[in-house]
C-alpha cells in the first residue's frame, strides 16, 4: 500500500483513491525519468465560473538524465474534456531582471501510455534542460463548466451553490517532492470542503498542504461545496461575421445564443421580489453583461429577432469602448435569450499590407462579452469580392473552411473564411490574421453597376420620349 | 437674359433649351417625383420616432404569414394549416386570409434579391405600406386629371400624399392590408373611369384586373362591387347610358367576378352572397337595358315599343325577383352578414354582435376625428361637390358618388375613414385647384392688362379690356388677398398633417414611449419583453391563453400557440375564453385544462397608467362570454350599473380570474408617492382586493413596468 492513503480523513474517497493509487505501484516510467517536480503550488481561482488554475512549477532535471526538452503536464479525463486553454511561461534569470518566457503547450502523444485515461499536455521548452538544473514555470489553464450547481434547481429567493471537484495534491506524471494548493472562493460561504491534512481556511481561502513527498499520479479527490453567485453566462453558439469592404469600413455582426448556466430557476418568477428586495432576490440572476470592443467603434446596434433592444448603453474613449448590454429580461438558471450585436470599425485600423505585396486584416479572436464561455464560436470572415488565396493565421487550432456569401451586388459572391473553435474563453482574445490578394480594381465593380444602370435608365427614359410606338399614324 | 444667353450657345446646344409645353411636362414630371418622394418620406417618422419594425396587431399576422410565404414558397402558404392558432381548432391560413398583401411583400421582396440586394423580408413588410401609398399619389394624379385637369390632378397628388386620414394606416411597419388596398381600390376606380370615359376594352380589363387585385388584398372591396353598380344605374336612371358604360361594366363585372373567384377566401360569394348581388342585378338590368335599346332601334314605332317595354319588364322584374326569392329561401344566397348590416346601420352592431362593437375602430366616428384626419379638407369638400355639380359628367358623377357614400361610411365607422380619404382628397383638389386657377386667371389679366396696352397682339389687348371691364371693384387685390389665404389654409393643412403623422399615427403601439420626469424619453417595451421571454423559455408547445387582441403578437413574436387571435372568427371560443377570464380560479382551471392551456398572458396597465389594459378590456370580455354561455351575467360584475375596481366593486369582479391576475400581489406595491400601496394608476383608485392568493396558477414572468403578466397553469394535482 502506498504511503498516500494515510493522509486520507474522508473514507467515501477510498475506493476512488484504490484505484489511482493502486495503478501508481504499477507505475508506468514517466518518459523523461530525470524530471522531478521540486516545489508544485497550485492556485485555483473559483471567483467566477470559469476555473482558473495558476501552477507554478519548479522543475529539476537529474544529473544522471539527458536533456530534457519538454515537461508533461497531466489532467483527468474530465478536465481535460473541459480544458479551454493551457498557456505556459518559463521564468528566466534571477529577481529582478526575471523575464517571462512563452512556451508553446500541446496534446501529447503519450496520452495513451498514461494512467486511468489521463491526458498528458507537453510543455515544450524553449532551451533543453541541462542535466542537474532547475527551472521555473508558470502554468495557467482555465476550465469551463466544471463546476456543478447543487441544488440544481433553486427558487427566486435562495443563493447559488456549487460543487467544485479536484485533487488536493497535484497529479503529474513526476516525483513531486512539495506542493500545496490553495482554492480562492467568491464570499465566505463554503457549506462544506473536503479535508486532507494538513488542510486550513482562512476567510475565502482553502489551503490544501504542503504534501511532501509524493509519487507520480498521486490524485486525492476533494470536493468544495461554495456560494457562487457570479453571472453563469454561458453563449452556446456565438456567430460573428465580419464583412471588410475597401471603401473603409469592417462591419461585424456577431449572433449569440446566450444561456444561464447556473442552477436551474424554479417555481414563480415575482417582479415584485425582484424589483423591492433586488440585493436578496435572484442572487444568481444577472441582467446586464458588457461586451468590450475595439476603439472608433461606429453604427453600434443590439437587436434581436423581433426588433430593437434598447437597454444599452455604449461608453468610448481612445482606448477601447464599452458596450453594456441587458438583455430584455433578467436571466435565471436555464433562461435563454438570444440577441445580435452589429457594429462597425474604421477599416485602416485593421487592414494592413504585408511585406509580399498581400493584405492581411488583423482582428481579435474570442468573444467580446467578458467573463462569458462559448460552447461553439464561429468567425466568418467575409472578403471583398474578388479577393483570392485566403490564408487564416491562428495561434490555435481552428476547424477551418473557405465559402461563398452573398451581399448587395454581388454577382461572383464573396469569400469567406470560416473558422470554427469549441470551448473559447477569454484568454483566446488574441490577435489573428487572415492574408489574401485583392485588386484594387474591384473596388469600382459596384458603383459601375449602378452608374450604368443610372444610365440604361435615362437612355430608355429619353429613347421613349423620342420615338413614336403607335401603330397608326395619328392625325 | 436667359433667352440672350442662350442665343450666343451653338446650335445643338440651343436646342436644349425646352419649349413652353416640355416645360410644363418638366414641371410636372418633377412635382410628382416630389410628390412621390414626400408621400414616402413622410411615412418614415415611424421608423426614425421608434424603428424599423411591425405595428400593432393584424400587421404582426401579415408578416408571420409572408415569412412562411417567402421560406415555404406559394402552394406551401395557399394549403397552409396553422396549428399554432385557435388551438385546438387550428386555422386554415390558405383559405381564410387576402393574400394580396403577403404575395406583393413577397415579389417585391424577391425582386429585390435577384437585383442582388441583401434585404432581409421584414424590412420590405415594414416599408410596403409606404411605397404603396407613394404610387397611390400617382394613381391620384391620373384620376384627378381624368375627372378634372391634370392641375387638379397634381393638387390630388400632393393632398393624398400627406393625408392623415390615409397615413394613419399607411406609415411605414403598418403592415396590413390596407396599406396596398388603397392603392388597388383608387387604380379600380381609376380605370373604370378611364374605361367609361373611353369605352375601350383594354381599360375596361385593366380595371377587371385592378378588381382582381383588391380582391386579393381586402375585403372592403365589396365597397366596389357595390358602389360601381349604383353609379351605373344612377347613370342609366340621369339618363346617361352608353355604349362605353356597357362596354366598360360588363367587362369589368364578368372579367372581375371570374378573377376574384379565384381568390380562396372570396370563393363563389361573387354568386351567391347577398352583399354582392347587386352588382348582377344592375349587370342583368344593363343586359335588359341594351336589349330594349336595340328593340326599339328595330322596331322603330313608339307605341308598340311601349307595350313592348311593359311586358318585357314585368317579365323581367317577376323573374329577378323569384330568382332572388328562391335563392335566398333555398339558402343559396346568404344573406348580409353583420358586418355589412352593421354599416347601413350603426347601432346594429351593439345590439347584436359585441366582438365587432368592442373594436375600438369599429365605433362611430367622432367629428374630432374627422377634423383631426382631414382638417381643411373637409371645408374643401363640399366646396368640391360644388365644382363637380357645375361641371357635370360621367366622372365627375362618379367622384361624387363616391365621395358622398364613403363619407357616409367615414362617419359609421372610424376606421373606414381610410376609404373616404382618397375620395375627400380628389374632390377637395378639385376646389382647390379650380379656385386658385380661377384667381390666378384673375390676377393675370389684370396685371396683364397695363403691358397689353403696349404690347403686340390687338387679340389680347382686347380679350383683357373685356376682362377688365367685367371685373368688379378691387377685384385684383380680393384676388390676391384670396390667393394668399388659399396657400396659408394648403400651408397650414401640410403643418397639421405633418405634425398629426409625427406626434399620433407613428406609434407602433408594441412600443410605448411617454416623457419621463425630466423631460427624456422613456420607453415601454415591455410587451416584446414578455413575448420574447415566452418564445426563449417556455416549452416550444406551449399553449398560451390571452384576449384576442394579443394572438397575433404571440404567435408572430413569442412563437407560441394561442387559444383565441384577432382572427375572431368562431365566436364561441372566444366566449370560451372569455368565460375562464370572468369566473372564478376554480371554475377557470377547468376550463382552462379543457383547452390545454400552460400560460395566461393578461395585460395590466395599472402600474405605468397605461390605459388599453385587460381590466378596462374586461367587461367585453363578459359580455362576449356572456352572448354565449348565460352563467355570465353583465351584472355580476357592476354595481349599480357601474364598473368598479375598488372596495366598492362587485364580488364576482374582485374574485373573478381577470381580476386576480392583474392584481396578484399589487397590493405591495406603491405606485405612486402619496399613495396607498396597491393605487391603480389607469383607475385612479386603491384596489378592492390586496389578498389575493393563487390556487391553480402561479406567477412565472411579469415585464419590467407590470405592463404583461404571464402565469403558468399548474398542472393537476394528484389524485390522493
Amino acid at each position: 500500500m502506498p504511503p498516500s492513503l494515510q493522509t486520507l480523513t474522508t473514507p467515501t474517497l477510498l475506493v476512488l483513491v484504490l484505484l489511482t493509487a493502486s495503478a501508481v505501484s504499477s507505475s508506468s516510467l514517466p518518459p523523461e525519468d530525470g524530471i522531478r517536480v521540486v516545489s508544485a503550488e497550485k492556485r485555483i481561482d473559483l471567483t467566477s465560473p470559469i476555473v482558473k488554475v495558476y501552477l507554478t512549477l519548479k522543475v529539476e532535471n537529474a544529473p544522471s538524465a539527458s536533456d530534457a526538452s519538454q515537461v508533461l503536464l497531466a489532467f483527468t479525463p474530465t478536465e481535460a474534456q473541459h480544458l479551454a486553454i493551457v498557456k505556459a511561461t518559463r521564468a528566466e534569470g534571477k529577481r529582478k531582471k526575471k523575464i517571462y518566457m512563452p512556451l508553446s503547450v500541446e496534446a501529447s502523444d503519450l496520452s495513451s501510455t498514461a494512467l486511468n485515461g489521463a491526458r498528458l499536455y507537453s510543455v515544450l521548452l524553449g532551451a533543453p534542460l541541462k542535466p542537474g538544473e532547475t527551472t521555473t514555470l508558470e502554468v495557467l489553464y482555465v476550465l469551463t463548466h466544471t463546476l456543478e450547481p447543487f441544488p440544481a434547481e433553486i427558487s427566486q429567493s435562495e443563493s447559488q451553490l456549487v460543487y467544485f471537484r479536484d485533487s488536493a495534491v497535484l497529479l503529474s506524471p513526476y516525483h513531486v517532492l512539495e506542493q500545496v494548493t490553495y482554492i480562492k472562493t467568491p464570499s465566505n460561504r463554503i457549506e462544506s470542503f473536503t479535508r486532507v491534512d494538513p488542510t486550513s481556511r482562512a476567510g475565502t481561502e482553502l489551503k490544501y498542504g504542503t504534501y511532501k513527498n509524493q509519487a507520480p499520479n498521486s490524485y486525492l479527490p476533494i470536493l468544495v461545496h461554495y456560494e457562487n453567485n457570479r453571472p453563469f453566462a454561458v453563449v452556446e453558439e456565438l456567430v460573428r461575421k465580419v464583412e471588410i469592404s475597401h471603401w473603409g469600413n469592417v462591419q461585424i455582426t456577431e449572433h449569440y445564443k446566450l444561456r444561464h448556466g447556473g442552477a436551474r430557476h424554479k417555481g414563480v418568477f415575482s417582479r415584485l421580489e425582484y424589483q423591492s428586495r433586488p440585493s436578496i432576490s435572484g442572487a444568481s440572476s444577472f441582467k446586464n453583461l458588457l461586451a468590450k470592443l475595439p476603439p472608433r467603434v461606429h453604427s453600434v446596434y443590439y437587436r434581436d429577432e423581433i426588433g430593437n433592444i434598447s437597454t444599452s448603453h455604449l461608453r468610448t474613449d481612445s482606448l477601447k469602448s464599452e458596450l453594456e448590454i441587458e438583455p430584455r429580461y433578467p436571466l435565471f438558471g436555464g433562461w435563454h435569450c438570444t440577441f445580435t450585436i452589429g457594429y462597425g470599425l474604421p477599416l485602416q485600423d485593421f487592414l494592413f499590407e504585408s511585406d509580399d505585396g498581400r493584405r492581411y486584416i488583423n482582428l481579435t479572436f474570442g468573444c467580446p462579452l467578458l467573463d462569458t464561455v462559448v460552447d461553439d464560436l464561429t468567425i466568418k470572415v467575409v472578403l471583398p469580392e474578388g479577393s483570392k488565396n485566403p490564408q487564416p493565421v491562428v495561434p490555435f487550432v481552428t476547424e477551418k473552411h473557405l465559402e461563398i456569401s452573398y451581399s448587395y451586388l454581388d454577382v461572383v459572391g464573396r469569400t469567406t473564411v470560416v473558422l470554427k473553435k469549441k470551448n473559447v474563453v477569454g484568454e483566446h482574445n488574441v490577435p489573428f490574421q487572415v492574408y489574401y490578394e485583392f485588386n484594387p480594381i474591384f473596388m469600382l465593380a459596384e458603383p459601375l453597376m449602378l452608374v450604368s444602370a443610372a444610365l440604361l435608365f435615362f437612355v430608355a427614359c429619353i429613347a421613349y420620349l423620342h420615338m413614336d410606338l403607335s401603330i397608326g399614324k395619328s392625325s | 437674359m436667359v433667352t440672350t444667353a442662350l442665343d450666343f450657345l451653338p446650335a445643338p446646344l440651343r436646342s436644349l433649351r425646352l419649349k413652353t409645353k416640355q416645360q410644363e411636362l418638366l414641371l410636372r414630371v418633377s412635382a410628382l417625383a416630389l410628390i412621390y418622394v414626400l408621400a414616402f418620406a413622410v411615412r418614415l417618422f415611424s421608423v426614425l420616432r421608434y424603428e424599423s419594425m411591425i405595428h400593432e396587431f393584424d400587421p404582426y399576422f401579415n408578416y408571420r404569414t409572408t415569412l412562411f410565404l417567402s421560406e415555404n414558397g406559394f402552394s406551401e402558404f395557399w394549403n397552409w394549416f396553422d396549428s399554432e392558432s385557435w388551438y385546438p381548432l387550428g386555422r386554415v391560413v390558405g383559405g381564410t386570409l387576402f393574400p394580396g398583401l403577403m404575395v406583393t411583400a413577397a415579389l417585391l421582396h424577391r425582386l429585390l434579391r435577384a437585383l442582388s440586394l441583401a434585404v432581409h423580408i421584414r424590412e420590405v413588410c415594414v416599408l410596403t405600406a409606404p411605397f404603396f401609398a407613394a404610387n397611390t399619389t400617382l394613381v391620384a394624379y391620373a384620376f384627378g386629371r381624368e375627372i378634372w385637369d391634370s392641375g387638379a390632378g397634381l393638387v390630388a397628388a400632393a393632398l393624398i400624399a400627406i393625408v392623415p386620414g390615409y397615413i394613419s394606416r399607411s406609415v411605414a411597419g403598418s403592415y396590413d392590408n390596407e396599406g396596398v388596398a388603397i392603392f388597388a381600390l383608387l387604380l379600380t376606380f381609376y380605370l373604370f373611369v378611364r374605361a367609361v370615359n373611353t369605352g375601350s376594352l383594354a381599360w375596361a380589363l385593366a380595371s377587371a384586373f385592378g378588381y382582381f387585385y383588391m380582391v386579393s388584398a381586402w375585403g372592403g372591396y365589396v365597397f366596389i362591387i357595390n358602389l360601381v353598380p349604383l353609379y351605373v344605374l344612377v347613370l342609366l336612371v340621369t339618363g346617361r347610358y352608353s355604349q362605353r358604360l356597357y362596354v366598360a361594366y360588363n367587362c369589368m363585372y364578368v372579367l372581375g367576378m371570374l378573377l376574384a373567384m379565384q381568390i380562396r377566401f372570396v370563393g363563389f360569394q361573387h354568386v351567391q352572397s347577398g352583399e354582392h348581388m347587386a352588382a348582377m342585378g344592375v349587370f342583368f338590368l344593363l343586359q335588359v337595358f341594351f336589349f330594349l335599346d336595340w328593340v326599339k332601334y328595330l322596331l322603330n314605332d313608339a307605341r308598340l315599343f311601349k307595350s313592348f317595354l311593359r311586358i318585357t319588364l314585368t317579365c323581367v322584374i317577376t323573374v329577378g325577383a323569384l330568382a332572388l326569392g328562391i335563392g335566398t329561401a333555398s339558402g343559396y344566397i346568404s344573406p348580409w352578414t353583420g358586418r355589412f348590416y352593421s354599416l347601413l346601420d350603426p347601432t346594429y352592431a351593439k345590439d347584436h354582435i359585441p366582438i365587432i362593437a368592442s373594436v375600438s375602430e369599429h365605433q362611430p366616428t367622432a367629428w374630432s376625428s374627422f377634423m383631426f384626419d382631414f382638417h381643411i379638407l373637409l371645408f374643401l369638400f363640399p366646396a368640391g361637390l360644388y365644382f363637380c355639380f357645375k361641371r357635370l359628367s360621367d366622372a365627375t358623377i362618379f367622384i361624387v358618388m363616391y365621395g358622398l357614400t364613403s363619407m357616409y361610411f367615414a362617419g359609421v365607422m372610424v376606421r373606414l375613414i381610410l376609404v373616404a380619404a382618397p375620395a375627400v382628397c380628389l374632390i377637395s383638389a378639385i376646389a382647390a385647384s379650380a379656385t386658385i386657377k380661377n384667381l390666378t386667371t384673375l390676377i393675370r389679366t389684370k396685371s396683364k392688362s397695363p403691358q397689353a396696352t403696349s404690347g403686340k397682339t390687338t387679340g389680347s389687348k382686347a380679350a383683357a379690356k373685356g376682362a377688365v371691364d367685367q371685373s368688379l371693384p378691387f377685384q385684383h387685390n380680393a384676388a390676391i388677398a384670396l390667393l394668399l389665404g388659399a396657400f396659408y389654409l394648403l400651408s397650414r393643412y401640410a403643418i397639421h398633417c405633418t405634425w398629426v403623422t409625427s406626434e399620433a399615427y407613428s406609434s407602433p403601439s408594441i412600443v410605448l414611449a411617454a416623457r419621463g420626469h425630466n423631460g427624456g424619453r422613456v420607453i415601454f417595451d415591455d410587451y416584446r419583453e414578455a413575448y420574447y421571454w415566452l418564445r426563449q423559455n417556455t416549452p416550444p408547445d406551449a399553449k398560451i391563453m390571452s384576449w384576442w387582441d394579443y394572438g397575433y403578437q404571440i404567435t408572430a413574436m413569442g412563437n407560441r400557440t394561442v387559444i383565441v387571435d384577432n382572427n375572431t372568427w368562431n365566436n364561441t371560443h372566444i366566449a370560451t375564453v372569455g368565460r375562464a377570464m370572468s369566473s372564478y380560479e376554480d371554475e377557470a382551471y377547468e376550463i382552462m385544462q379543457s383547452l390545454d392551456v400552460n400560460y395566461v398572458l393578461v395585460v395590466f396597465g395599472g402600474v405605468t397608467g397605461y390605459s388599453s389594459d385587460d381590466i378596462n378590456k374586461f367587461l367585453w370580455m363578459v359580455r362576449i362570454g356572456g352572448g354565449v354561455f348565460p352563467v355570465i351575467k353583465e351584472p355580476d360584475y357592476l354595481v349599480n350599473g357601474e364598473y368598479r375596481v375598488d372596495k366598492g366593486a362587485a364580488p364576482k369582479m374582485l374574485n373573478c380570474l381577470m381580476y386576480k391576475l392583474c392584481y396578484y400581489r399589487f397590493g405591495e406595491l406603491t405606485t405612486e408617492y402619496g399613495k396607498p400601496p396597491g393605487y391603480d394608476r389607469v383607475r385612479g383608485v386603491e384596489i378592492g382586493n390586496k389578498d389575493i392568493k393563487l390556487e391553480y396558477l402561479e406567477e412565472a414572468f411579469t415585464t419590467s413596468n407590470w405592463i404583461v403578466r404571464i402565469y403558468k397553469v399548474k398542472p393537476p394535482k394528484n389524485r390522493s
